[in-house]
């Protein structure tokens, strides 16, 4: 068990997280992506723990930042699809593209 | 033991990426429901094995229930119920499954060829308390900071959420009394 190992597994969960967030259409799969994003945040951060700053808590703090990230998203992504879907009955991103900021 | 150690890292590492990747190829949003949560817990195993004990059981418990209230949105947003018919809504997929391999590639090569520094030696204390003193410490406005947010997202969260918001009862100026509801309220209907 290396650190590079670690991170190569942080970075292999972030890159399939980002191939769901930009290819799915659905905006509940877009969110599953994003959540296998943050969950290889979640490992990089615990492996940094270990292997760089071992001394302290910093690492850790990020990483109880992840989760609560992990969790915020998750709620505010479903009450916007519960939004847009009571008010226009769309549950795909393709339908809202007019929302392109 | 460094062995069988390992050998449950590289197991639980392939099987959580290889989870990931079921979620998008599926055909059930209950399925990748499951299979996101299978990816979550086999993720936590790795930081499980780095001693973080309190990180790693935190993880596997909040996804345990993240993933069972997300079921329920998922099913209720499900356009292919049971699975019975092939799941695949998918835009751009050829440049999206380049961009995410390059990234991979990118952040693996990052990670094997950066010669990480070591910062201090890994001390006596236990890690579960090392971060609970340290977030009644010296970083209690992360934790402050947390609070604040999960609260902001509760409020904002039903607000977003609900059907009829206070201008749909009292009007745009807010002034319009008794309120415009579909059922009176009150005794005496």
């Amino acid at each position: 068990m290396t650190l590079s190992l670690f991170l190569i597994l942080a970075a292999a969960l972030f890159a399939v997280g980002l191939y769901g967030l930009l290819s799915q259409q659905s905006i509940v799969m877009i969110m599953m992506g994003l959540e296998l994003a943050i969950s290889g945040i979640i490992v990089a951060g615990a492996a940094l723990w270990y292997f760089v700053v071992p001394g302290g808590p910093n690492a850790e703090a990020l990483v109880v930042v992840a989760l609560t990230a992990m969790a915020v998203e998750m709620a505010v992504g479903f009450a916007i699809a519960t939004a847009i879907f009571r008010a226009r009955d769309v549950d795909m991103v393709d339908s809202a593209s007019d929302l392109k900021g | 033991m460094l062995v069988v150690e390992t050998t449950i890292f590289g197991i639980s590492a392939l099987a959580s990426v290889a989870a990931g990747i079921a979620v998008f190829r599926v055909n059930s949003m209950a399925r990748a429901t499951f299979a996101l949560l299978a990816s979550f817990i086999l993720a936590a195993v790795p930081i499980l094995l780095l001693g973080l004990t309190f990180l790693g059981v935190i993880v596997i418990l909040m996804m345990i229930m993240e993933m069972m209230i997300m079921l329920v949105f998922m099913i209720m947003y499900m356009m292919n119920p049971a699975g019975l018919m092939p799941m695949k809504m998918v835009h751009n997929n050829k440049m999206s499954f380049i961009i995410s391999v390059s990234v991979f590639v990118i952040l693996a090569v990052g990670a094997v060829l950066t010669p990480w520094p070591r910062f201090g030696a890994p001390s006596d204390v236990d890690p579960t308390q090392m971060i609970g003193l340290d977030f009644m410490g010296p970083h209690m406005l992360v934790m402050v900071v947390i609070g604040l947010v999960l609260f902001a997202t509760i409020v904002s969260v039903v607000v977003l959420a609900q059907a009829r918001g206070r201008y749909d009862r009292y009007g745009d100026d807010l002034r319009t009394r008794p309120p415009n509801d579909p059922v009176r309220t009150g005794l005496g209907r």
